[in-house]
């Protein structure tokens, strides 16, 4: 396959960045898409240009490193994938290939394609846990039945692997997914519960101190999320929220 | 020159632990907050190390290179985590687990550390559970197991088929607690370019900042390397594209021995490689030998047509089909351990029996499940003379249930629907089970200086069995560290903050600088990939899954030779002072290219086969792995002097009290 790509480039923060246009030829339909980037970069290396900065680890979709917009979504066009495990042979010889980093406020770029994610952490910090210290002497891990749907639905939710491409997807730059789907896992579970109000009050209100954009019930996050993360997690999330407004002390 | 010393406590095994916690210092919580640890990666081991160390009180400084703790590689583990809670009342216990581990091991790893490791298996699950681990359950509420190989009991607690995830979140959930508390000072982004030694003391590290570039010093009383393994040496692993060896090969360079490093585990089902454009390859779980027949063409003319896609592997009649692990291994059958499923392959596949066109595949096969459970189900269901296509297609309808996340991840990179057609599959290598030596406190050679996870050597001998990786990582985190630690932490009381003006400090980040402005001086012709391409295929071929002297010689000359072009040869793009991810593999690959050759000589002087090393000159005459416990029943540990082919060989003797020495068989 001949592909042209269009790029965008920036040297750092500072950098107002542009796009820029790639051809690329040779490319194999069994190659996965950040393979396709390596061969790029490759070439541009021999010919001694920068090659381009993106991030990316486990390349099996687990570890939510890998952040490209691609043909105007996050994760390109195949569904339930992240980048690394999109294939080229979901596109055509002599196609176009736009190729932009996430956009959000919160997520400031770093290099090219590369953003800073670090206020996903922060909103963890906030109350993303069970205050729990590691004595050794916890309690029997059988000692609390819990009922297997909630036990299900706690691990769907906890599938969400951070990549942001909710955030990036979302028109008003929300992270509601991202944030709900911890929320609503620990929620879910009695070991979780306790804390279950002073959670979600602190973790939005770090979320809304991020810059990430209210959450409008678009549902693109849904769609594009690579781990199909469910948007009842917002709603659960929400009412959470607005007992622990109603009912808190603090 | 120091002498080995393990310091294994006294006393019956099954009181070791208690007994050592009990003599061991102990720094009041006051005294804590007066210390501080740097702890190097952030998957399970270093997670939950400086999660329990921060909650006792000291001030922890954690380091990763990707950009936020959450992504370490841990995060890929699908199977589950081992633990000898004997839920299922099937007989388990800390004995057995215990057992379990020396012989899947093959008898090359430390009973007291292995037993520790049983002991302590149960508090992990609690504790997981108490951080909101969403751990697979029954309808009852409880906890549910499943079986991996090597074992006769139901041990293995999982989520679906992303254990490893949602262990690392737990971890990693924990951290941020500390984080947000101030406890510990994370730094997203750094690599460790080199410890500090002061007085002979780990007292720092120097890391680079790979945003701005900048090289900065960190001091602590104490440096605890959890870095993970090396399997990257290989180039294609299944490991994460960041996956290095740079830590724990600089603390090997400042005096902690590396011990056993051709130990490598080489795993049965992969994805194959589909050319050679291919980056990384992507491990299938094991829990697939359970449903799947492995096998390949009996006759070579079949093999042809299948490549040349004349002949569907669907076509072809039983009585032509080589089930070749059924043919060798009766008594196992598809679920012999992985070492032996992994050179059962590769020798149907040298012979030409390979099922695609880089011949380095065979078939994983689940027609026959399909049919069984189909009937299984057809029965359940009340369907009479129901017809041989809807017995498979209930078939495959149990089979999604318990694989179906597998199953659409094949499909999505093979382009192939494994209901209808057999997977393919190739071995690749995927944990390193050598690493750092360390003594019963998880301390290296270096005093103030730790290394815990797959970064060690310590718990799984020459072969580590199915779900016991999570285990480990997550024993020496949260229950071993944070204990022993205190020993030699307890001297430091009086101690003050280090400063980071000392000579050592400047001295170490002068070298490391020196090295980085060489590197980028270089302006030579070749990417970094060019020679870790290179180096990959002669691990691959020469120091693989079945290793000789002839080869291991010739291995040990071709890695000296392209690490001397890459240092003449390799161009890296960029500067110094910004964000550049080819020096950060380059600095990798040239550890790489250092411990690919410690890596080989391990391999040419351990002349026995055991778990995944497998010497050709050690076999049975059928051809099965011969272990020598006469001449090699020890760990090889290897002092640096500098350069890899001087390294200096330190025994230490495996004494083996508890479990009698013998040799594996599967037939």
């Amino acid at each position: 396959m001949d592909l042209t790509l269009k790029i965008w480039r920036q040297k750092n923060k500072e950098d107002k960045g542009a796009m820029q246009s790639y051809p690329i030829k040779g490319v194999s339909p069994d190659m996965s898409f950040l393979e396709m980037m390596d061969l790029l970069n490759n070439e541009l290396i021999e010919k001694g240009d920068d090659p381009v900065a993106f991030d990316h680890d486990c390349r099996e979709g687990i570890c939510g490193s890998c952040s490209l917009y691609i043909n105007g979504e996050a994760h390109g066009p195949d569904r339930l994938v992240t980048t690394c495990q999109l294939h080229m042979r979901k596109f055509k010889d002599g196609e176009t290939i736009h190729i932009e980093p996430w956009r959000a406020n919160a997520f400031p770029v770093i290099k090219d394609l590369v953003v800073d994610r670090s206020s996903f952490d922060r909103v963890m910090n906030a109350g993303g846990f069970v205050s729990v210290n590691t004595s050794g002497n916890t309690q029997d891990a059988n000692a609390i039945p819990i009922a297997k749907d909630d036990a299900d639905k706690a691990f769907d939710a906890a599938t969400c692997i951070g990549c942001g491409a909710c955030v990036a997807t979302c028109k008003n730059a929300s992270a509601m997914l991202f944030v709900s789907a911890k929320v609503s896992q620990l929620a879910l579970l009695p070991q979780g519960k306790v804390e279950a109000q002073r959670r979600a009050l602190h973790m939005v209100e770090q979320m809304d101190h991020e810059g990430f954009g209210n959450c409008t019930n678009t549902g693109a996050c849904e769609v594009e999320c690579p781990k199909g993360i469910s948007l009842e997690n917002i709603a659960r999330m929400n009412r959470e929220y607005l007992s622990a407004t109603i009912t808190s002390e603090s | 020159m120091t002498k080995l010393d393990s310091r294994i406590p006294e006393g019956p095994i099954a009181e070791k632990w208690t007994r050592h916690k009990n003599s061991i210092n102990v720094v009041n919580p006051a005294n804590k907050r007066l210390i501080d640890v740097i702890v190097v990666g952030t998957g399970l081991a270093g997670g939950s190390a400086s999660a329990s160390l921060a909650e006792m009180g000291y001030n922890v400084k954690a380091f990763c290179f990707q950009d936020s703790p959450r992504r370490a590689h841990s995060i890929a583990a699908q199977g589950g985590i081992n633990a000898a809670k004997n839920y299922q009342n099937d007989g388990d216990s800390t004995y057995r687990l215990f057992y379990d581990t020396v012989k899947g091991g093959d008898y090359r790893s430390r009973e007291a550390n292995v037993y520790r490791l049983a002991e302590v298996s149960a508090n992990i699950i609690d504790q997981c559970v108490a951080q909101g681990v969403p751990f697979a359950r029954d309808y009852g509420g409880l906890l549910d197991n499943r079986s991996f190989g090597g074992v006769l009991v139901s041990r293995t607690f999982y989520a679906k088929g992303q254990t490893g995830q949602q262990l690392l979140l737990g971890a990693y959930s924990a951290m941020s607690r500390q984080i947000g508390k101030g406890k510990i000072k994370m730094y997203n982004r750094h690599e460790m370019l080199d410890v500090v030694k002061v007085d002979g003391k780990a007292r720092g590290i120097i890391a680079r900042d790979l945003v701005t570039g900048a090289i900065e010093r960190h001091s602590a009383h104490a440096v605890v390397i959890c870095s993970g393994g090396y399997g990257n040496v290989f180039f294609l692993s299944t490991n994460a594209m960041g996956s290095n060896v740079t830590a724990a090969w600089k603390i090997h360079k400042k005096g902690a021995y590396f011990a056993n490093p051709c130990y490598t585990q080489i795993h049965p089902t992969c994805i194959p490689r589909s050319g050679d454009h291919q980056s990384k390859l992507t491990l299938m779980s094991e829990s697939l030998r359970n449903d799947g027949r492995i096998w390949v063409p009996k006759k070579i003319e079949d093999v042809k047509a299948i490549r040349e896609g004349k002949l569907k592997p669907t076509q072809l009649k039983e009585e032509d089909r080589d089930y070749y692990l059924e043919r060798r291994y009766p008594a196992f059958g598809n679920l012999v351990p992985r070492d032996v499923a992994s050179r059962a392959a590769k020798e149907r596949c040298d012979e030409g029996f390979g099922v695609n066109n880089t011949g380095e595949a065979v078939y994983l096969d689940f027609a026959s499940s399909f049919m069984r459970y189909g009937k299984e189900k057809a029965m359940v269901e009340g369907i009479e003379n129901a017809s041989p296509e809807k017995i498979r297609e209930l078939g495959e309808g149990v089979i999604e249930a318990k694989y179906g996340n597998l199953f659409q991840m094949y499909e999505k990179i093979v382009d192939e629907n494994p209901y209808k057609t057999p997977m393919m599959i190739y071995p690749a290598v995927h944990y390193t089970m050598g690493g750092v030596w360390v003594d019963y406190n998880l301390m290296t050679t270096i005093p103030g200086c730790y290394c815990l996870g797959e970064a060690n050597f310590s718990d799984h001998g020459a072969n580590r069995l199915g779900a016991s990786a999570l285990m480990q990582g997550l024993a020496d985190g949260y229950f071993v560290l944070p204990y022993t630690i205190g020993d030699q932490l307890a001297h430091d009381i009086r101690t003050g903050p280090i400063s980071t003006d000392l000579p050592e400090f400047i001295e170490a980040e002068k070298s490391v600088k020196d090295g980085l402005s060489k590197l980028i001086n270089n302006k030579g012709t070749h990417s970094v990939d060019y020679f870790h391409k290179r180096l990959g295929k002669v691990m691959w071929d020469k120091v693989g899954m079945a290793r000789d002297e002839k080869g291991l010689k010739e291995a040990i000359a071709e890695i000296q030779q392209i690490r001397t072009e890459f240092w003449a040869d390799v161009r890296i793009p960029g500067g110094l002072n910004e964000m550049n991810p080819e020096l950060e593999k380059a600095g990798r690959v040239a550890d790489f290219l250092e411990l690919g050759e410690l890596f080989a000589k391990d391999a040419l002087e351990r002349n026995e086969s055991c778990g995944g090393h497998f010497r050709e000159e050690s076999k049975t005459e059928d051809g099965e792995a011969l272990r020598n416990d006469k001449d090699f029943a020890y760990v090889a540990a290897w002092e640096y002097t500098g350069e890899p082919k001087d390294a200096v060989l330190h025994k230490e003797e495996l004494e083996f009290k508890d479990i009698e020495l013998k040799q594996r068989s599967y037939k």
